[in-house]
C-alpha cells in the first residue's frame, strides 16, 4: 500500500509549496510518536490537564426505558474543554513545540477545536489563529469569545459557504503563507497525510479506554460502538480499538439535516461520491461536474461535505456502518438524553444517540451499546432553543 | 517536442490566465483570440471550482461568479472547440483535481484532446501524487505541468526530471494574487532546473506590471499573469475585451523591452 493510503483513500493532494510542510510534520511525527519522553510528557497532559482517563456511564434509566440492549456512554465531554477534541491538541501542540513552531493555527466549525486548540496553545505558550466560517461565528459566539479569552485571534471566514469546509480552506491558505514557524493543527482525522494518521493515532484512546473499561465492568467486548462523523475523529478514536474485533459492530452517524433526499444534509457516505478534495481521496458531497456541495446540518461541527479517508475505506470494505441521522431525530435525543440521564450531549453527539435509541429496542438485554458522547451541549442550547422557536439571549 | 515548448522557443514567454465563464462563456471565447492577438504566447483558461485553495482572493471570486453563471466543463469544452477553429495558440485548462476525477479522468482527458486543449494544471497534484494523471495526459498528448515552489528545494531536480512542456515556477509562498515584490531568489531556483533539464521555466504568483514582468523574464523562461487580468475582468465585466488587450499587450511589452 502507498504512504498515506488507507485502501485507495488518502494522500497527499495539495498545492507543491505545502509538500515541505506536510513531510516535516510527517518526518518529526515518525520520530515522535516512539520517543518515550515525548509519549511521557502527552501521556501526563492527558491526565492531569485533560481529566482521561473519561468515565464509561452505564445509562441505566435509559437502557430500562428503551427495553433492549444496555446502554454505556462514553463521557469525552467530561475531558477537560468539553470534547474528544482536547485529546488531539494537546498532541499535535505538544509535536509541532517539539518541532521548533511558534504559532499554530487551526479551522473550526461548532468551535470545539477551536476551543481546544486555543486552551492546549495558552497552556504551551503558542501563539494561535482560529478560522471559522462566518456562519459558524454567528451560531456559536460564546465558542468566539471564549476562544478570544484564551488568547487566540478568530478569523470569521467570509468566503463560499461560510462554514466549515471554507474554514479549512482559509486555514490551508494560510498555511501555505507560513509554515517556518507554524503548523496546522487539523481538528479531525481528514487533509493531506499525515494527518488522518496523527489525529486517529491521537484519539485511539478513546476506543483503548473503552475496551479496558467494559471488559472490567461487564467482561466482554460491546457489541456495538456507536459514534457521530462529520470528518470522523471521535469515531475514529472509538473504533480503532476494534477493528479487529469482528463481533463488535462499528457504526458512525452522519448528519442527515432535513433528510437525505433534501438537499439540505451532510450525509456523506449516504449522498457522496468518491473525489479529491482537501488534501484527500475519500468520499465528498458534491455535483456530477465535482463541484463541492454547500451541505447543512444543525451541528455546525458535522456540517462537513466530506469523510476522512479511513472511514471511506471502512465504508467500502463492510467493517463500519455509516447511517444517517437527521435533525429532528438529533434534536429529540438531545432533549430525551438530558431529561433521562441528567446529560446535556453536543448535538453533534446526540445524531449518535438518536440512532442508539433506535438500535437499543431490537437488540437483546445481555447486549452491549457503547455511545461515544464526543461532547457537551452547553454550546449548543441557544441553537436548540432557536430550534424549538424559543427566543433565548446568550 | 510539444506546442506548449515551442511557444518558448526563440523568445521569453507571455502565459496569461482567465477564469473560463467569467463573466460569461461568450467574454471569455472572445477573449483567449483577443489575448493571443495582444502578444500572449500561451494562454490558460481556468476550469471554475468551487474551493480552490491555491486561489487568493481574486481568483476565487471569479470562479464563484462563473459558477454562479451556470458555467460547467462541458461548455468549457465546447467553447474550445469553437476557439480552436480561429487560433492556435496553445491552450491549457487549469483547475483542481476533483473535477477532473469527478468527470471521468479518462473521458476529461479525451475530451481534452478532442477540442485541442495542449496542457494541464493542476495546483492540487504534487509529484507525489501525479501518477493519477501522467499516463492518461502521456497517452492523449496532453502536457502534465509540473510545479515548483520556494520551499521545494531539493524536490526541485526530483520534479524538473519528469516535468513536459515548462515548468510552472511559484514565484512566492501563499496563494495567487498581486504583490508588490517578489523576494524569493528565482535566478537560483531556475538554475537549479536547468541543471537536470531543458523544459523551459515560467514564473507565476504576484505578477502584475510591465516592469515585474521584465524582471521576471529576465531570470526565467517566461511570466505568468493571472489575477491581475482577472481583476480587469471583474472591473469591466463583459467590456473587458478591449482593456485586457491593452493590458496584456503592456506586458508584452514589458517583456520585450527587458529582454531584448
Amino acid at each position: 500500500m502507498k504512504k498515506g493510503r488507507f485502501g485507495n483513500y488518502g494522500g497527499q493532494y495539495i498545492p507543491e509549496t505545502l509538500m515541505r510542510a506536510v513531510q516535516e510534520l510527517e518526518k518529526a511525527y515518525e520520530f515522535y510518536k516512539n520517543d518515550l519522553a515525548f509519549q511521557n510528557e502527552l501521556e501526563i497532559l492527558l491526565k492531569k490537564y485533560a481529566g482521561r482517563p473519561s468515565l464509561l456511564y452505564y445509562a441505566e434509566k435509559m437502557t430500562r426505558k428503551l427495553g433492549g440492549a444496555k446502554l454505556y456512554l462514553k463521557r469525552e465531554d467530561l475531558n477537560h474543554t468539553g470534547s474528544h477534541k482536547i485529546n488531539n491538541v494537546l498532541g499535535q501542540v505538544l509535536l509541532a513545540k517539539r518541532m521548533g513552531k511558534t504559532r499554530v493555527i487551526a479551522e473550526t466549525g461548532a468551535g470545539q477545536h477551536g476551543v481546544a486548540t486555543a486552551t492546549a496553545a495558552a497552556l504551551m505558550d503558542m501563539e494561535c489563529e482560529i478560522f471559522m466560517g462566518k456562519e459558524d461565528t454567528e451560531r456559536q459566539a460564546l465558542n468566539v469569545f471564549r476562544m478570544e479569552l484564551l488568547g487566540a485571534k478568530v478569523h470569521p471566514v467570509t468566503s463560499g459557504t461560510m462554514t466549515l469546509k471554507d474554514a479549512v480552506n482559509e486555514t490551508m491558505r494560510e498555511w501555505t503563507t507560513r509554515m517556518d514557524d507554524t503548523l496546522y493543527v487539523l481538528g479531525s482525522v481528514m487533509g493531506p497525510h499525515p494527518f488522518p494518521t496523527i489525529v486517529r493515532d491521537f484519539q485511539k484512546v478513546i476506543g483503548k479506554e473503552i475496551k479496558e473499561q467494559i471488559m472490567k465492568t461487564e467482561g466482554k467486548l460491546p457489541d456495538a460502538v456507536i459514534a457521530c462523523v462529520g470528518g470522523g475523529s471521535n469515531a475514529m478514536g472509538a473504533f480503532y480499538e476494534f477493528i479487529q474485533e469482528p463481533s463488535v459492530k462499528l457504526i458512525g452517524c452522519e448528519a442527515a439535516g432535513l433528510g437525505v433526499d433534501n438537499p439540505k444534509n451532510a450525509a456523506t457516505i449516504a449522498n457522496g461520491a468518491v473525489g479529491v478534495f482537501h488534501g484527500m481521496k475519500s468520499y465528498f458531497c458534491q455535483d456530477e461536474y465535482g463541484q463541492i456541495a454547500p451541505v447543512y446540518s444543525i451541528s455546525a461541527g458535522l456540517d462537513y461535505p466530506g469523510i476522512g479517508p479511513e472511514h471511506a475505506q471502512l465504508s467500502d470494505t463492510g467493517r463500519a456502518q455509516y447511517v444517517p441521522v437527521t435533525d429532528d431525530e438529533a434534536v429529540n435525543a438531545f432533549e430525551y438524553l438530558s431529561r433521562t440521564e441528567g446529560i446535556i450531549p453536543a448535538v453533534e453527539s446526540a445524531h449518535a444517540v438518536a440512532y442508539a435509541m433506535k438500535l437499543a429496542p431490537a437488540m437483546a438485554q445481555e447486549q452491549i451499546i457503547v455511545v461515544n458522547l464526543s461532547g457537551r451541549g452547553d454550546k449548543d442550547v441557544a441553537a436548540i432553543a432557536r430550534y424549538k422557536g424559543v427566543a433565548l439571549y446568550e | 517536442m510539444s506546442k506548449i515548448t515551442k511557444a518558448f522557443e526563440n523568445r521569453k514567454a507571455l502565459i496569461t490566465f482567465i477564469t473560463g465563464g467569467d463573466p460569461d462563456i461568450e467574454t471569455t471565447e472572445k477573449l483567449v483570440p483577443a489575448m493571443a492577438a495582444a502578444g500572449a504566447d500561451l494562454i490558460e483558461i481556468g476550469i471554475p471550482f468551487s474551493d480552490p485553495i491555491a486561489e487568493g482572493i481574486v481568483i476565487q471570486e471569479a470562479d464563484q461568479r462563473a459558477l454562479l453563471g451556470g458555467c460547467t466543463t462541458d461548455m468549457l469544452f465546447a467553447m474550445v472547440a469553437r476557439i480552436r477553429q480561429k487560433s492556435g495558440v496553445p491552450l491549457l485548462f487549469m483547475t483542481y483535481l476533483n473535477p477532473i476525477y469527478t468527470y471521468g479522468k479518462e473521458r476529461f482527458l479525451t475530451r481534452c484532446a478532442e477540442c485541442g486543449i495542449d496542457g494541464l494544471i493542476v495546483p492540487d497534484l504534487p509529484f507525489e501524487e501525479k501518477d493519477e494523471l501522467a499516463d492518461l495526459c502521456e497517452r492523449h498528448g496532453v502536457d502534465l505541468i509540473s510545479m515548483i515552489a520556494p520551499t521545494s528545494e531539493e524536490r526541485i531536480t526530483l520534479i524538473a526530471k519528469e516535468a513536459k512542456g515548462f515548468i510552472y515556477c511559484v514565484s512566492s509562498l501563499g496563494v495567487t494574487g498581486v504583490r508588490s515584490e517578489i523576494t524569493t531568489d528565482i535566478g537560483k531556483m531556475v538554475q537549479k532546473v536547468r541543471e537536470v533539464t531543458g523544459v523551459p521555466c515560467a514564473v507565476g504568483f504576484g505578477i502584475a506590471t510591465p516592469e515585474q514582468a521584465g524582471s521576471m523574464a529576465r531570470l526565467s523562461d517566461g511570466v505568468i499573469v493571472g489575477s491581475a487580468i482577472v481583476k480587469l475582468v471583474a472591473k469591466f465585466g463583459k467590456d473587458c475585451v478591449e482593456p485586457v488587450s491593452e493590458y496584456v499587450h503592456s506586458m508584452k511589452k514589458g517583456i520585450d523591452a527587458a529582454t531584448k
